[in-house]
């Protein structure tokens, strides 16, 4: 077979934040470094986020890292790793400092350091007051780090492969782990082995799964894809944030960074709802929270068109011309552009919407991929690793809280980088692959090239995201969600067999969107699974045949590995290393 | 929501390398919801439903990752934020001009993004970073409002005759905002070496100031603006 | 990377081009609008007004200024035209040299006749 074959010390798979901050961490190591992505790395989905890096850098009051880890753990519904949590809120502020040293345009405050707002789930304390922890540019935060670490990437001179996807893992030929990934371009539609000592998965997230959802049209789970084809686990996967301000109809959002400055969400009778469901913190009470009060809001019939595209309305105009002008100029067009409403003067329409995947691919503090091994014991995967949202390290646990995302991807994303760099100094061989470890690894791609005649993959995409918008939204019951395994259960069958009609090798993008469609169907399958398996609510999973948390039972990640669908538990880590653990407790705003 | 639908009367570049000789421009006719307003993008997947080997670009989907820039109805802009009721029929849809075309509406933007490379897009400053961040007061950090939105779709660029004919010289309206976003950074100290290389005939002199780029620019950004600024700057530089 | 160098430019440097060009705009400009007025107060212009106004030697070297303008003026002009729309180096080459070779015959032209029209005075 003439296949290329390209060697690297370190393959890195995606672009977004969390690569490309890995990716800069190792281009000064003097390690080859490749860094892969299916999209020009600022086309990323990083770039939409909006509201900003939460960490306690106490630019507007006294903060303390302590505080922010207190808000994620409790945030998390306490199965958020606080070894993790510790690490990514004490480490923050040095990673933030360094993306304003490369020269993200922060806004700022008169002192002229950084400008933070609050979020929600924010406290001064323990649980005191409201804080503002938020670093921001603008409300544009996301596409300014993106720009900047992309700008950093072209300074460190590192080696981009824009508009390569990665089909799959290699694995070795003893069997002692991966060899590499296999790669094409989707350019000249070219296959090339890109053998690697160290693979970083950043692939990012997965909300297309879903009918409605913030994500970008390339977030399609492809790192998950990958990890359950290869026999790991994955982490978490019923654990969906539901964002609780997308545009109604359109799916874009809107930064909660909005009600940070002072939005508040307004039902039909123009009543501030949030007022009810979170005496305290109001609208800015965690997201779970304020998406399952809008969710029951308009249950209640309390919706603006209960008929039609229901929705609550998030209502700026009261902040004034000045302050959405300079703090919210993107969110302004978003919604005149997609809602065809000036929030100057009137509030925007809004609805829950798929966000943000807390779950996906298990890793440690340093990012190295965990697996369980024949005896159902953690096993970390030697040279394999991941950040980001693919990742579930896990610092978001059952609900992520607003700016945390940003915050993760840069810790992470550097730790990896870092950890690949030591690991590469002290040993990782590299593997390698045989024949036929490589055909199984292009084995779908040559499926997809070559059958012809079959039903067609979009609309096995499109049922796909029916099954997941109506039986795993905001809220799921058991039954349900057992008539919507059964259904993706046939989905999986229909998929061996679907085809694409174009055959052609130039920029197919028929070809790249079956390839994605597979890891979509791959990650609802692992969702549908893991939301039925987990009996109780906690954080965005809300049963409402369980509507209790079981700590009993369930202060537990959940496993899940594709083939039977196996489930299984994973302890969750409680044992920081600087302070006492954070017991659980009720969770209340 | 109603299955109201009404037709929609396409003109789409059509150009595969692998299997056609030349390209062309097809007509779809297309069902598009009659009772509320879609975007461009929402229309192409419908075509692509239709006609499967149909290629082009997106991502985001809401205007910030610049992926789908293209040529539409004669006038470059993101076909993710361009309502379908803003556009006379039949709708002409063709890939952004003065680049290659890979397939379709795909084109190979290299020479766009080499330029973008050209002007150094990254913060420089000589001083040993301090522990915490730079200071930057509100009214300095204003300097790059206008600037730093920039995101790369190229429809400025393409739209620019001094880029389409040298594309290989002359930096272009995009690298040109991109480097005076760093000019007008206090944070960077590199200004003169920056205004060095802008000094020759090409690279921002060949900017004849007639304003595409401002027309098109989907974010609502003035790279001509920023070109007086640059030429200002060189001129302060000399005198 | 680094400036773009060319030597056929007027001095391979883009700002001093633009001057040139903007400068010699506003002497062009300038000199034109004089001739306008002077045309305006002379209503029934005639040789001899002419060649009184041209013999004057501060509007003699007026006008060789103005000339030298226009020439360099052309010249920028029509490289920048030139290097947009001709290709190919040896073909954009000599039409460059013509060009130079025109644009001097025209200045020593102009001259010359300013010279003849003090031969016509003494």
């Amino acid at each position: 077979m003439s296949l290329p074959t390209y060697e690297f010390d370190a393959v890195i798979i995606g672009a977004g934040g969390a690569g490309m901050r890995a990716a800069l961490a190792l281009a000064q190591s003097g390690y080859k470094t490749a860094l892969v992505s299916k999209v020009f790395p600022t086309r990323s989905h990083t770039v939409s986020a909006q509201g900003g890096i939460t960490c306690a850098v106490g630019n507007t009051h006294e903060d303390d890292w302590r505080w922010h880890m207190y808000d994620t753990v409790k945030g998390s519904d306490y199965i958020g790793d606080q070894a993790s949590i510790e690490y990514m809120c004490k480490t923050g502020p040095e990673c933030v400092y360094e993306l304003e040293h490369m020269g993200l345009p922060f806004s700022r405050l008169d002192n002229g350091k950084i400008y933070q707002r609050p979020f929600g789930g924010q406290s001064k304390n323990f649980g005191g007051e409201q804080a503002a922890r938020t670093c921001a540019a603008a409300d544009r935060t996301g596409h300014a780090l993106l720009h900047t670490l992309y700008q950093q990437n072209l300074q460190a001179k590192t080696h981009v492969f824009s508009e390569w996807y990665a089909i799959d893992l290699v694995k070795a030929s003893d069997d002692s782990g991966f060899a590499g990934v296999m790669v094409m371009s989707i350019e000249t539609g070219e296959l090339a082995f890109m053998s690697a000592r160290a693979i970083i998965f950043a692939t990012g997230g997965a909300g297309r799964i879903f009918q409605s959802t913030t994500n970008a049209h390339i977030n399609t789970g492809d790192g998950v894809g990958m990890i359950a084809r290869a026999g790991l686990v994955l982490q978490d996967m019923e654990m969906w944030q539901f964002h609780p301000t997308g545009i109604a109809g359109a799916g874009c959002l809107v930064t909660e960074g909005c009600r940070g400055e002072g939005g508040y969400l307004i039902n039909k009778d123009g009543e501030r709802f949030m007022e009810r469901y979170a005496p305290h913190a109001k609208d800015l009470a965690s997201r779970d929270v304020v998406a399952r009060a809008m969710a029951l809001e308009m249950r209640a019939g309390n919706g603006f068109a209960p008929n039609g595209i229901d929705h609550v309305k998030l209502k700026l105009d009261h902040l004034g011309a000045d302050i959405i002008k300079s703090r919210l100029p993107g969110i302004r067009e978003l919604s005149m552009t997609f809602a065809g409403v000036d929030p100057i003067y009137e509030p925007i329409p809004v609805v829950p919407t798929c966000h943000y995947m807390m779950g996906g691919i298990p890793t440690n503090v340093h990012g190295q991929v965990i697996t369980k091994d024949t005896n159902n014991q953690d096993k970390i995967v030697d040279g394999l690793y991941a950040a980001g949202e693919c990742a579930c390290v896990s610092v978001h646990g059952a609900n992520r809280l607003g700016g945390n995302s940003l915050l993760d991807l840069v810790v992470f994303g550097r730790a990896s980088g870092l950890h690949v760099q030591e690991q590469l100094n002290s040993y990782l061989p590299r593997k390698n692959a045989s024949e036929a470890d490589l055909e199984a690894a292009m084995s779908r791609h040559q499926r997809w090239m070559t059958d012809k005649n079959g039903e067609h993959v979009s609309d096995i995409r499109a049922e796909m995201q029916k099954i997941m918008q109506s039986d795993f939204g905001v809220f799921r019951t058991g039954e349900f969600m057992e008539e919507g395994v059964e259904k993706l259960k046939t989905l999986v069958e229909r998929m061996k067999h679907a085809t694409i009609d174009d055959h052609s090798k130039v920029f197919n993008t028929s070809l790249v969107e079956a390839m994605e469609a597979e890891n979509l169907l791959v990650t609802a399958m692992a969702t549908a699974v893991s939301a039925l398996h987990r009996t109780e609510s906690r954080g965005a999973h809300s049963r409402e045949d369980f509507p209790k948390r079981d700590d009993e039972n369930w202060l537990v990640h959940s496993t899940y590995q594709q083939e039977n669908h196996v489930m299984g538990t994973r302890e969750v880590n409680r044992a920081p290393k600087f302070i006492e653990p954070f017991e659980p407790k009720e969770r209340v705003y | 929501m109603s299955d109201l639908t009404k037709k929609v009367h396409f003109k789409i570049y059509r150009y595969n390398p692998d299997v056609d000789q030349a390209p062309y421009m097809k007509d779809y006719h297309i069902d598009v919801p009659a009772d509320r307003d879609i975007m461009l993008l929402n229309a192409l997947f419908l075509i692509k439903n239709e006609d499967d080997g149909f290629g082009y670009r997106r991502s985001c989907a809401e205007g910030v990752c610049g992926s789908d820039g293209m040529n539409i109805n004669g006038r470059n802009g993101l076909a993710c934020i361009t309502p379908l009721s803003s556009l006379k029929e039949p709708i002409v849809v063709r890939p952004l001009p003065g680049f290659p075309v890979i397939r379709d509406l795909v084109v190979d933007m290299d020479q766009f993004y080499k330029q973008y490379e050209k002007i150094k897009p990254y913060l420089q400053n000589s001083n040993p970073a301090p522990a915490q961040e730079r200071l930057q007061s509100p009214k300095a950090r204003l300097k790059l409002d206008g600037l730093y939105e920039c995101i790369l779709c190229a429809c400025c660029s393409s739209s620019c005759p001094s880029f389409w004919w040298n594309p290989e010289k002359f930096i272009g309206p995009a690298g040109l905002l991109q480097a005076y976003r760093f000019l007008a950074d206090s944070r960077d100290d590199h200004t003169e070496e920056r205004l060095a290389e802008l000094q020759d005939p090409f690279s921002v002199f060949r900017c004849r100031g007639i304003m595409n780029c401002v027309d098109v620019c989907p974010k609502g950004l003035n790279p001509t603006r920023a070109i007086g600024k640059i030429r200002s700057l060189l001129l302060q530089e000399a005198l | 990377m680094g400036s773009v160098r060319n030597i056929t430019s007027y001095s391979g440097n883009g700002l001093r081009d633009w001057l040139v060009q903007r400068v010699s705009a506003i002497i062009l400009a300038v000199y034109i609008l004089t001739l306008v007025a002077f045309m305006i107060c002379h209503q029934n212009l005639t040789y001899g007004d002419w060649s009184t106004l041209f013999s004057n030697l501060f509007f003699k070297i007026f006008t060789v200024i103005a000339l030298f303008s226009l020439i360099l003026h052309a010249w920028v002009g029509i490289w920048t035209v030139l290097t947009d729309y001709v290709k190919p180096t040896w073909l954009r080459g000599l039409i460059e040299i013509a060009v130079i070779i025109s644009l001097i015959g025209y200045f020593i032209w102009g001259v010359e006749i300013l010279w003849n029209i003090q031969g016509v005075l003494f």
